[in-house]
């Protein structure tokens, strides 16, 4: 399963799924939902955390986090 | 008199909600907390046409209506009730230019409550450099509201946004959303069983009472049995809704909002790059962390000598000035200097909050938070720990109160037990005045002073404390809590100067007052169990006088006499003379153990209880030093202040819990005294074995 946490700085993809129970709240709500654009802007070392830019907002979120969402590469 | 509106300032954080307060309000604004719990209030009047007064009201940020924290709770809190008397008349809802996709999410649910809500767009200025245009008009009659451009930073749009709160009466109350449409069935079966009420007000009472616990409203009879079958049930049921209401979004700002996308890869992305690089990121935060240190211990040197100063004068002259009594000397040398042991701090927690307020107001925290929070993981802490354990090294009090936005209870709970070991300012004086003693002026390699590596190493000992009790806290504490870690990146902005003073003035108030009223009333218990005893010690001039008979003392060191008999016959002499055989083996006599107990209100107190224990008349430091050097260990006749005794205090003032403020802020921020007792026990006792064992191995 290809997820959030592969995708390389720049690199753009469209969110395609996840288990609702394990993502916060706060993560949808900032538009974290199945069919908005999300890119990788910046990673830390060992690329974690992940600084993404989902659907205009800009957040950061851990890898094992980030590995829960679901993507099609654009 | 004139007629009063309830407002209620909203949004997400990062929108300039606090600027917009401060441009509505002014300087006419109050800071106080919620009742029973510690998250900030903010109020304030402002002016408004027609004999109108507003009454604002800034809540805590929040992203939704469905709260995760304590502060966010607040706002859910007040817009469920409508008895609470700030219950809003109408609410402004502000967003960001920039970000106004996801700010209109929470404006939605604002105005489906049923609440007239008026939608500010602030950092207008911003719009021409971005390319943004928006359609003002279509917008309003899409949400179906008033919509207003304003700008805190060029104070633009203000006059238009007090007009539209004055006509708020002409607001629709139309939602935006229909929430049924998620569970039509559920929401049908809703409103059947509590036909009065509004379906999203029951909605969101009974999404809340599942994911915060209950709320105190009486006024939703039976509603428990509404609650879906599963929290993952609920939690769909909430995607579906947050989906809806972007597809809301979405539909509105497409006919409403263009941006040129060429002109937004900006400044911003390059600034990044540098800011969260892999190096040059950290060398940068390092960078910072010295300037704060420069500010803090070598900047608010000068204004904190000429208030250590000042009020030295002043005790002096009050006592020569008053008449001599019981009335004068507890004013002098009770509460004085208690007044000047709380005062003193004000330039170093002033310090740290303006360089805190710019970082934050400036959006570079959010990068450290980002870069910190791997490395921190490691030790059971976030990203979010490193704020409170560099704002530790002025004063545990607000750095624990910094703690509240970790959304992890477990790691927020940690940060929490752990910030008291960094170096705080109150060390600082017992730390300087010690190494003075007993570390060799001397220098290493011909440039590092000892005495100052003595002191960097103290400092990084206490951060090497923290993250090692953070480390075995991590493996010890058996609490499952979901770790989830979302941090909004905002812009880059220029710190507004009035955002930042207003902050500083704000904070450094509520030190002074909070942490001053434990201190003050300290310092006058200490005086008065140092001012008073049983038996000899009303008889001490003439006990002293017939002792001393045979010795011809001037006047001056028969009054030394009597003050230091005085103090090992007062009630607190006492004491210490009873917990003499604790501190023997860490090398310490009566004296200092007096010193360490009292300490244990506010550490800052050991030079001063030192000070009046060697009966020394002023507390200049100098005179302090050469008394304290003098001293005499009268069974092995080498001096009390050693190097093995020396080392050991410093190591017990390193570990050890002194401070009453901060198990006070504990007990409030855990809800519970088992951690403050948890935190004075443990840590005492860490100083305790360690100090113990420096002694015996160094004596």
């Amino acid at each position: 399963m290809l997820t959030i946490a592969h995708l390389k700085r720049g690199q753009r993809a469209i969110i395609k799924s996840f288990e609702v129970e394990n993502v916060p709240l706060k993560l949808l709500e900032m538009g974290c939902l199945p069919g908005n654009e999300v890119m990788v802007v910046q990673q830390a070392p060992f690329r974690d955390p992940l600084y993404l830019n989902i659907n205009g907002s800009h957040l950061a979120i851990r890898k094992e986090t980030a590995a829960l969402i679901e993507i099609e590469l654009l | 008199m004139a007629r009063q509106i309830n407002v209620a300032l909203i949004g997400n954080p990062n929108t300039g909600k606090t600027s917009v307060f401060n441009r509505l309000t002014g300087l006419n604004q109050q800071v106080g907390n919620y009742p029973g719990i510690t998250v900030e209030k903010k109020q304030g009047i402002c002016k408004l046409d027609r004999g109108l007064k507003a009454h604002i009201i800034d809540l805590p940020g929040t992203y939704s209506l469905n709260a995760s924290s304590l502060d966010e709770n607040v706002v859910i809190e007040l817009l469920l009730n409508k008895n609470d008397k700030d219950f809003p008349d109408v609410a402004i809802v502000v967003a960001d230019v920039e970000n106004l996709k996801r700010n209109l999410l929470l404006f939605t649910q604002i105005k489906d409550l049923g609440i007239p809500t008026i939608l500010a767009i602030n950092m207008a200025d911003r719009m021409k450099r971005k390319a943004i245009s928006i359609d003002i008009k279509a917008l309003e009659e899409r949400l179906e509201t008033k919509v207003v451009l304003v700008s805190s930073r060029k104070n633009e749009g203000f006059d238009s946004l007090k007009e539209l709160v004055v006509n708020h009466t002409s607001l629709s109350t139309k939602p935006c959303v229909n929430a049924s449409i998620i569970a039509p069935e559920y929401f049908e079966r809703l409103r059947k069983a509590f036909p009065n009420q509004e379906l999203y007000k029951l909605w969101l009472v009974i999404t809340q009472d599942v994911n915060f616990g209950k709320l105190e409203r009486g006024e939703v009879q039976g509603i428990a049995t509404f609650q879906t079958k599963s929290k993952s049930n609920l939690k769909r049921l909430q995607q579906k809704e947050t989906i809806a209401r972007y597809q809301f979004i979405n539909g509105v700002l497409k006919e409403t909002l263009t941006i040129d996308t060429a002109n937004a890869k900006d400044f911003r992305s390059r600034l990044d790059r540098v800011l969260t690089h892999k190096v040059w990121g950290y060398a940068i935060f390092f960078g910072i962390l010295l300037l704060i240190f420069q500010a803090i211990f070598d900047w608010s040197s000068y204004p904190m000598d000429f208030i250590d100063a000042s009020f030295a004068a002043l005790s002096e002259w009050v006592k020569n000035t008053l008449p001599p009594g019981d009335f004068t000397n507890l004013l002098a040398e009770g509460i004085i200097s208690g007044l000047g042991g709380i005062v003193i701090f004000i330039p170093q927690i002033a310090f740290l909050f303006l360089f805190i307020a710019i970082l934050e107001e400036s959006g570079y925290m959010s990068r450290v938070v980002f870069l910190m929070d791997r490395i921190m993981r490691r030790f059971g802490l976030s990203g979010k720990s490193v704020v409170p354990l560099v704002s530790g090294t002025a004063c545990a009090i607000p750095a624990i109160m910094a703690t509240r936005n970790i959304e992890s209870w477990k790691e927020r709970l940690i940060t929490i037990l752990v910030t008291p070991f960094t170096t705080c300012s109150a060390r600082l004086p017992v730390y300087l005045i010690i190494i003075a003693l007993v570390i060799p002026e001397e220098r290493v390699l011909g440039i590092f002073s000892m005495q100052g590596l003595t002191l960097m190493f103290l400092y990084l000992l206490g951060f090497a404390a923290a993250i090692f009790s953070a480390w075995l806290l991590n493996k010890v504490l058996n609490i499952r809590s979901k770790t989830f870690f979302v941090v909004e990146m905002p812009n880059y902005k220029v710190p507004m100067f009035k955002n930042v003073a207003i902050t500083v003035i704000e904070k450094t108030k509520s030190f002074v007052l909070g942490a001053g009223k434990i201190i003050l009333a300290i310092s006058i218990i200490l005086w008065v169990l140092a001012s008073y005893g049983p038996g000899d010690f009303n008889d001490a001039s003439k006990i002293v006088t017939q002792d001393t008979a045979s010795v011809n003392l001037s006047e001056e060191e028969l009054e030394t006499k009597i003050a230091s008999f005085k103090l090992e016959h007062s009630y607190i002499g006492i004491m210490g003379k009873a917990i003499e055989p604790a501190v023997q083996p860490l090398g310490y006599d009566w004296k200092i153990g007096i010193a360490i107990v009292s300490s244990f209100a506010a550490r800052e107190v050991f030079v001063g209880t030192l000070a009046t224990i060697y009966s020394v008349g002023s507390e200049e430091e100098e005179t302090i030093k050469n008394r304290m050097a003098a001293e005499v260990n009268p069974v092995l006749g080498t001096p009390r202040f050693n190097f093995a005794s020396g080392v050991s205090l410093l190591l017990f003032y390193a570990f050890a819990m002194q401070c009453m403020s901060t198990l006070a802020v504990v007990k409030r921020e855990t809800n519970s005294w088992k951690w403050p007792m948890w935190q004075l026990v443990v840590m005492s006792a860490i100083a305790y074995v360690v100090a113990l064992g420096a002694y015996q191995f160094l004596k």
